[in-house]
């Protein structure tokens, strides 16, 4: 409890990122909320509002009972902070779902607007879904999509009309029983979006859902799926945000994802919520032959984050891409790695992790690499780098490499830096404040990875960097 | 008007390096700083650019006579005090050139430090590079990683040029130079006499004195200022050595005015 206190009080004195941008939790009108012990009738209640078929709530209660059966994951340290038998897991705000901006309540517009998602919507993407507490509040997606038969719903809506194609994927690439928290996330959860690109069409314009949380105390577990057929190709944004919260929430979003042959799916996160978000993300692709999946995750936000963007590559010839950035900025802790498991021949897997931690923040990677025997000409290649900014901070590496096939190339490389006094005065001496020699410094450090992202993006986390590396706001 | 050091002890760690040190940089003028290894010369410079590890114990530190002797480092140079230092540090994931952007944003007050307030800066700063030697694409390389030990002397003068600063205090610019390199600096530093500025020229040899001819001379030794004098005492001490006047000292028993 003296813990959960000192937390408290870290927060209280923190200036937050999110909150800067979304300011303080507002009240916003619900219409249905469930709270209190995890249990089987809150369950059937869930599935039961959301009027599923049967074969979604034998799942659920499938993964209830793995989530009381199974240990806690002892990685998952800090997750303590939560009173699970207190919390809300399911809000849906009083909102009908909108298609157009003006058509939402207030409150829950004015953030959106906030965050810029409209005026974005309007000249980048091809979609966009919004997510309020557990349900989405608002979803459209541009004419031509529907035209070439691309699919882009709320997961719910995607169980209910299109159930035969959901149930081949929902929580089969990430099974349940993974973990208690996946399990967890089997039974209870709600909101997420469904794409689905037919076989060869290509969708240049990326599709974006954006997540908020709204309240304290609450439970959000999304679950997002993407399918590519064959030769199809898919970009999906996810961001996700909170205004300041007075009491812990929890984030057990899950995201899945499937290529199939020669396909191309691109998934890119951008993570701010507020530093009082306990942040657990179970996401895993799988790609078949000659299929492609790529993670980019910018992880800026939230107290404890844990994410492990994942790829089986399962058929010969696949590969995958991913790119994990952290920033753990104060009292918070981030736990991330890439994990790849190479099955086919001439696979191929890029992980590029990248964390830096400053004003007593702790990163740690715990990526694996794994080649199964008869993965033939697997390639794997690791690059591990940690940019520590004073002497309060910390960064951890455990990489863990599993080769069973001869044949296969695996390269390890880690280092880390420590930005230096002689750096700092260096550097001060060119008139820059120590804030704005960290910022530029970070950006420097970070500047391969985001020339990959869409410009947009780039631009959006630059200016999150700048603002966090900012006491002043003087930046930007 | 200009830099002036007033009586100034300053310690890092548990260690005196400057003791009751006073003196002048006058705008117009070289003043050369000389002393042995370890004399403080190098600690002079850092306690005057502010540099947080090094304690100001007594005096005062003075640009155009008010004190800067409290203000942070970035404060000091945005006054207009540039330090070109001996062995800068390697700066890695910061191109050179984006350096240069930012510190010419921040000198002109601009907001986003990141895209080019004055997009002339570019131009000038792979002219200056050309001017100085550099090949062009060092502006894209990580500020002094891997530079050669030229390189880092010729980039630290690239950055004073177009910083523009008034006092502008070199550290060594000399060491390891080859004679390209040496007149390029002498040029430089005469250049910025003529322009009015006030240049602190910290020298260990009076080599590059053949080049240029100092205004002032002072010698440091053991943190303290052991003599003052015109462009004959760097002679003095290129013909003699630092021990004859360390020895002239303990006889005469205080610093001297040659």
């Amino acid at each position: 409890m003296g813990d959960i206190v000192e937390l408290k009080r870290e927060l209280l004195k923190d200036v937050d990122l999110a909150e800067q941008l979304l300011g303080r939790e507002r009240p916003v009108k619900t219409e249905v909320e469930i709270r209190g012990k995890i249990t089987r009738s809150m369950v059937e209640e869930i599935s039961r509002i959301k009027k599923e078929p049967d074969w979604m709530r034998r799942l659920r209660l499938r993964s209830l009972e793995l989530f009381y059966k199974l240990p806690w994951p002892k990685w998952l340290t800090g997750i303590e902070v939560l009173d699970l038998d207190e919390m809300v897991y399911y809000a849906k705000p009083e909102a009908e779902r909108a298609s157009s901006w003006d058509e939402l309540p207030k409150e829950i517009r004015e953030y959106y607007e906030k965050l810029g998602l409209p005026e974005l919507e309007a000249r980048f993407l091809a979609g966009l879904v919004g997510v309020f507490d557990s349900e989405t509040v608002y979803a459209r997606i541009k004419k031509y999509l529907e035209e070439k038969g691309v699919i882009v719903l709320p997961m719910e809506e995607a169980v209910q009309k299109y159930p035969d194609l959901v149930k081949q994927y929902f929580m089969r690439v990430f099974p349940p029983s993974d973990h208690k928290f996946a399990a967890l996330h089997g039974a209870l959860w709600s909101g997420g979006t469904f794409i689905y690109v037919p076989p060869g069409v290509k969708i240049r314009e990326p599709i974006e859902s954006f997540f908020l949380i709204g309240r304290s105390g609450e439970g959000q577990f999304e679950h997002s799926l993407i399918v590519a057929g064959e030769g199809a190709y898919v970009e999906w944004i996810e961001g996700c945000s909170a205004p300041r919260l007075s009491r812990f929430s929890f984030h057990d979003g899950m995201v899945e994802a499937y290529a199939h042959r020669n396909a191309t799916i691109k998934i890119i996160t951008v993570q701010n919520w507020s530093k009082d978000v306990i942040n657990l993300n179970n996401k895993r692709a799988i790609a078949e032959e000659g299929a492609r999946v790529d993670w980019v995750e910018g992880s800026i936000g939230s107290k404890i984050t844990y994410v492990y963007p994942s790829t089986i590559l399962k058929g010969d010839n696949s590969a995958t891409r991913s790119a994990v950035v952290t920033i753990a900025k104060g009292p918070y802790l981030k736990d991330s790695g890439s994990k790849v498991v190479h099955v086919g021949k001439n696979t191929r897997s890029q992980i590029i992790n990248k964390t830096i931690s400053a004003d007593g923040g702790i990163n740690v990677y715990r990526g694996i690499v794994r080649v199964v025997r008869g993965a033939r000409n697997a390639t794997a290649n690791v690059e591990c780098e940690s940019l520590i900014l004073d002497d309060k901070s910390k960064a951890h590496t455990y990489p863990h490499n599993q080769v069973d096939e001869p044949t296969a190339s695996v390269n390890h490389e880690a280092t880390t830096g420590r930005l230096t006094e002689q750096q700092l005065f260096y550097l001060t001496s060119r008139g820059l404040t120590e804030d704005e020699a960290k910022s530029l410094i970070v950006l420097g450090f970070l500047e391969d990875v985001l020339r990959e992202l869409p410009f947009e993006y780039a631009t959006v986390l630059t200016k999150v960097v700048q603002l966090e590396f900012s006491e002043y706001g003087a930046f930007g | 008007m200009g830099l002036e050091v007033v009586n100034l002890t300053a310690k890092v760690g548990d260690k005196i390096v400057l003791r009751n040190v006073s003196l002048k940089v006058d705008y117009g003028a070289v003043h050369v700083i000389m002393g042995p290894n370890g004399s403080g010369k190098s600690s002079l410079a850092y306690v005057i650019m502010g540099r947080p590890i090094y304690e100001v114990l007594e005096g005062d530190i003075l640009l155009d006579g008010e004190s800067i002797k409290d203000l942070p480092t970035e404060e000091r140079a945005l006054k207009g005090i540039f330090l070109a230092q001996q062995d800068p540090p390697q700066v890695p994931g910061v191109r050179l050139s984006s350096l240069i952007i930012t510190f010419t944003n921040k000198k002109l007050g601009a907001k986003d430090l990141t895209r080019p307030k004055d997009p002339s800066v570019i131009k000038r700063m792979y002219e200056v590079a050309t001017k100085l030697g550099l090949p062009r694409e060092i502006l894209q390389r990580e500020v002094n990683v891997g530079f050669s030990g030229g390189e880092k002397k010729r980039s630290e003068i690239l950055q004073a040029m177009l910083f523009d600063a008034k006092i502008v205090i070199f550290d060594e610019p000399d060491s390891g130079l080859d004679i390209d390199g040496l007149r390029i600096v002498a040029d430089y530093i005469k250049s910025l006499r003529d322009a009015g500025k006030g240049v602190m020229l910290i020298t260990h040899y009076a080599r590059l004195l053949n080049y240029v001819k100092p205004d002032k001379v002072t010698v440091l030794l053991d943190g303290k200022v052991a003599a003052t004098g015109g462009p004959e005492l760097a002679q003095l001490v290129e013909e003699k050595g630092y021990a004859y006047l360390r020895a002239k000292i303990a006889k005469g028993g205080g610093s001297t005015g040659v």
